[in-house]
């Protein structure tokens, strides 16, 4: 942060999903803009608020997502909705996932969060959120502060960037 | 010339980024630092990295599937 001067650029990002593909674009993005020397400021919300739990377990769903294509034996299959609701499949499409990101060398989640956190990223938890899915802050990794809907829209209007994913 | 040197190969985006940025904290102002990396993606991130934070990018190398990056730490 000390590098970060007051005329640096701002970003905030809401965000509202925690499934494994959907954590990835909040956390690249923030911990991207972070090393460019922006100011960084995410906020946790519905589905997104356990991204903050200190042990993630995050999984992947083929349900309603039909673009979904997994490389498989030299070629792309598709995963079709319907075979989502054979107990085992989204359990196998999330460890190949896992599988996938490993042998690319893209980062896990928990790297990535971990440097948010270390770049000093700073981390909003919706406490309508945290009331209504039964957290508490004790709960979650050492970081985040309690916000609501009016601190977000304090950070929001200050903002150059806010972006919803 | 490169007094610091960051292996980032094998490493996907945003890693190669995130890695300089924090092995720039260690280089002295002035000096350079070599990132290696073999994701295609970094040629323009780099160059957005350096536009973006005032760091100057000195040399963008390609061979083969080898990427050599030379920033000098000015920002």
């Amino acid at each position: 942060m000390s590098e970060t001067a007051n005329n640096a650029k701002s970003l905030s990002i809401i965000v509202t999903k925690g499934t494994l593909d959907w954590a990835y674009p909040p956390f690249i993005l923030a911990t991207t803009a972070a090393a460019m020397g922006l100011n960084v400021t995410m906020f946790f919300t519905f589905y997104g608020l356990p991204l903050l739990l200190k042990k993630l377990d995050l999984q992947l769903s083929t349900l309603g997502n039909p673009a979904m294509k997994m490389p498989m034996m030299g070629m792309h299959m598709t995963m079709p909705n319907a075979v989502s609701m054979i107990p085992g499949v989204d359990a196998a499409a999330t460890r190949m996932m896992k599988n996938l990101t490993k042998k690319k060398g893209v980062a896990s989640i928990e790297e990535l969060r971990e440097a948010a956190v270390d770049s000093g990223v700073r981390m909003i938890a919706c406490q309508m959120t945290l009331d209504l899915f039964e957290y508490s802050l004790d709960d979650m990794i050492e970081g985040p502060e309690l916000g609501g809907a009016a601190t977000y829209m304090e950070t929001a209007t200050n903002s150059d960037i806010n972006l919803f994913i | 010339m490169a007094e610091h040197l960051l292996d980032a190969k094998g490493l996907n985006c945003p890693l190669p980024i995130l890695k300089a940025k924090k092995a720039l904290k260690d280089v002295p102002t002035g000096e350079v630092l070599q990132v290696l990396s073999t994701d295609p993606g970094s040629v323009a991130d780099f160059e957005a990295f350096c536009r973006t934070t005032g760091n100057e990018l000195l040399d963008s190398k390609t061979e083969g599937g080898l990427y050599t990056f030379l920033i000098k730490h000015t920002a």
